[in-house]
């Protein structure tokens, strides 16, 4: 009779979960052929890149998705990105990778920010929300923030005026503004948002963010059912961290964009869970949302015990821009499960599973 | 809550005898040789500002008395026309009893709108040369916040980065901004934020930057924190990246101490650890000179919604001057406004509009009053 209850209880949970997720009510249409296997670039990366995309590569498998992924082996010491690499990304206008490391101060500009020039991905997408089951100090998060990727204060023109004395540019453009704000509110009228906000320091910079914010007041008269407000980027993070329900997407120059999108990451559950990614008008690359902690340290590399949750959802996200839908869901579903259930958590999530044991959960989570 | 007051005095009295030290008159204002009244009271300047700032100011002034703080106050007022001499509504005079006084106390003040004059405040940091902002943000016992375990002090380089100014159109929808980063300015602010963490006992200073992007200038200001660091051994010195910054900050606070950073990093961060202890209005803030001089400012804005109607809270202004004490090492005195204002908040019984409570300003300041 003990027996019969101990078996029976998990398969009863079984059982409930598919009658709650058996009311779907779209059906995808696909063109005929689309579902033929599509090349992905994938690049590993360094620190916990290997790691979290070998996870994403071990459930992808499970999951059957028509993805084959060409792997190249890039690392944040070279000098420039391999053109190998670059030509399969225009050839596959699709990549995923892990974390390039950028060594501090050494003349060695960052790869990260060189594969963005090169291929002008120019929006940096970071969708950060509360995950249900997640404990956080704050509820009802559910911020995306869009930051342009290629100039402002990471144009990289700095020179030493005199010993002691160094300049670095700030380079704003109309061309740049205009384009990562058409981006915004098209991506706020396709998803149904309500509200776009731009993030400046006009008050101080006023011909900089000046010229930012009259490229987006310009988008903004063009959809009129969408709310368009600004805000200061200083009270911008203090209302960040005090009320972030307000917020619904962000739009913002480059370095703002940098740590709104790692503070609202922060805020939302922390850089492990949030999924990004940068897009251009032909390419786009996927990678974890947040720029802080996507090399990891050599702690959590030694022990296996990085977050894969961030890639696994950004690789939906991925699979959702090739139009691969069903499989998005399913994967999203899944990952979202082994939070809620929070038997397998790595360390930054408050719990003490390693990286495998995670994927595990969610392989066994699919449906 | 007391364990954390308790904590936090033992820390200022262990600095005492640091602070004597002559060789360090530079940032203290111990030697008072030059503005030594007959009645052996310190003169300091008073700007009480617009808006709820004579309010706010009276009850500083009340609690001072109460607390028999040997300090007698010169009061200045913005002007209702620009002096031609500072470009401004501050007047020349005011500017001149700060840089003879050393010390100051500044309520809120509103620029008014308009061309051909300067803004207050900036004319206050360029003329006065004030190059470090000092922001120390503790949870207030008893104002629960989400966050209960902030205790760090920000220290903002405030002349020059991205804030100089500099900016123009190079050709139509292309515009430049320059960010300048020089040497003694870094050298500047490490300094004041490496003194400031050993007068405070306090055992690290995290140096914010991106130099993995910019390169060149942040990197001078983190070789600048080095060659500071070097002469301060027993103070830890750690270099993190903005971003990891903001997020550590928001999922971890306790994990900070002394931040010394450039200029926007700086604005954006001290704002956001006000944010992480309950706001503006409650966030002390202290600017350091060159030749030590002290101006203690409340940062929220002047309120004039609510100006002359006696709702305005104080706390933001007696932190700062409480600060300003520290500054003067008039430290027990400082301890024990600081301690009076923390119970009255903890309490709970007396707390103004904005804390949620339904005091008054008067009601309020007289609660701090008996709890000296």
């Amino acid at each position: 009779m003990a027996t019969t209850t101990k078996r029976s209880i998990p398969l009863l949970k079984h059982l409930l979960r598919q009658t709650q997720t058996q009311t779907r009510p779209v059906t995808y249409m696909p063109r005929p052929g689309d579902g033929s296997p599509r090349t992905v670039t994938l690049i590993p990366g360094d620190g916990i890149g290997p790691l979290v995309t070998g996870a994403v590569e071990q459930v992808l498998d499970a999951l059957h998705a028509p993805i084959i992924f060409e792997k190249f082996d890039v690392h944040g010491d070279m000098k420039t990105i391999p053109s190998e690499v670059l030509d399969s990304i225009k050839r596959n206008k699709v990549c995923l990778k892990g974390g390039l490391n950028t060594p501090m101060g050494g003349g060695v500009s960052s790869l990260n920010v060189q594969l963005r020039k090169e291929l002008d991905l120019y929006a940096s997408l970071v969708n950060c929300f509360n995950l249900p089951g997640l404990p956080t100090r704050h509820e009802n998060v559910d911020i995306v923030v869009i930051r342009e990727n290629t100039e402002g204060e990471y144009a990289g023109l700095e020179h030493e005026v005199v010993p002691g004395v160094v300049e670095s540019l700030k380079v704003i453009t109309k061309f740049c503004s205009e384009r990562i704000a058409k981006y915004a509110f098209e991506y706020a009228y396709l998803n149904n948002r309500k509200t776009v906000t731009a993030v400046h320091k006009a008050n101080i910079m006023k011909l900089a963010d000046g010229l930012f914010l009259e490229s987006c007041r310009e988008i903004a008269s063009k959809y009129p059912s969408i709310k368009y407000n600004e805000i200061i980027v200083d009270n911008c993070c203090m209302q960040l961290v005090s009320k972030p329900e307000q917020f619904d997407v962000m739009v913002t120059p480059n370095l703002y964009g940098n740590l709104v999108a790692n503070t609202a990451a922060g805020i939302a559950g922390g850089t492990g869970v949030m999924p990004g990614g940068n897009v251009g008008a032909d390419h786009a690359v996927f990678e974890q949302g947040a720029s802080a902690g996507n090399v990891g340290k050599q702690k959590i590399v030694d022990r296996k015990t990085a977050n894969p949750v961030a890639l696994l959802l950004s690789s939906a996200m991925m699979l959702r821009h090739l139009q691969f839908p069903s499989f998005a869901d399913r994967l999203e579903n899944s990952v979202k499960r082994v939070i809620l259930e929070g038997k397998y958590r790595t360390k930054d999530l408050g719990g003490t599973s390693t990286t495998q044991e995670v994927v595990d959960a969610v392989i066994s989570n699919l449906d | 809550m007391a364990l954390h007051i308790a904590k936090r005095l033992m820390r200022n009295r262990t600095t005492n005898e640091f602070i004597r030290n002559p060789t360090l008159g530079l940032y203290s204002s111990s030697d008072r040789t030059y503005s030594s009244s007959s009645s052996g009271l310190i003169p300091v300047t008073l700007f009480p500002g617009d808006g709820i700032g004579p309010e706010i100011a009276e009850s500083v002034k009340q609690v001072f008395t109460a607390a028999e703080v040997p300090i007698e106050w010169e009061e200045h007022f913005v002007g209702t026309e620009v002096d031609p001499r500072t470009q401004s509504f501050v007047t020349w005079e005011s500017l001149e009893s700060v840089r003879r006084n050393k010390v100051g106390l500044k309520g809120p003040m509103a620029t008014p709108i308009g061309k051909g004059h300067r803004s207050l405040n900036l004319t206050l940091r360029k003329e006065l040369n004030l190059y470090a902002n000092v922001r120390p943000c503790y949870s207030l016992p008893g104002y629960k916040t989400r966050y209960d375990d902030v205790n760090l002090v920000t220290i903002r380089e405030n002349t020059e980065g991205e804030y100089s100014g500099l900016e123009h159109q190079v050709v139509r929808g292309v515009v430049e901004s320059l960010k300048i980063i020089t040497r003694q300015a870094s050298l500047r602010v490490a300094e004041y934020a490496f003194y400031y963490a050993k007068a405070h006992g306090r055992d690290r200073v995290s140096a914010i930057h991106k130099a993995n992007i910019m390169q060149k200038t942040d990197g001078l200001f983190l070789k600048c924190c080095r060659e500071v660091a070097e002469k301060y051994p027993e103070i830890k010195y750690e270099e993190v990246v903005i971003d990891n910054c903001c997020m550590m900050l928001v999922k971890n606070p306790a994990l900070f101490d002394v931040l010394v950073m450039p200029n926007l990093y700086g604005d954006i961060i001290s704002d956001l650890c006000a944010g992480l202890i309950g706001g503006l209005g409650l966030t002390p803030s202290l600017n350091i000179g060159e030749g030590g001089i002290a101006l203690a400012e409340a940062v929220h804005g002047s309120a004039p919604d609510i100006a002359g109607k006696n709702l305005a809270n104080p706390t933001a202004l007696l932190l700062s001057a409480v600060s300003m004490l520290h500054h003067l090492n008039l430290n027990e005195k400082g301890d024990k406004i600081q301690e009076a204002v923390l119970k009255t908040i903890a309490e709970g019984k007396y707390r103004t509009g904005d804390l949620g409570g339904s005091s008054t300003t008067t009601e309020f300041t007289k609660a701090i009053i008996d709890h000296l």
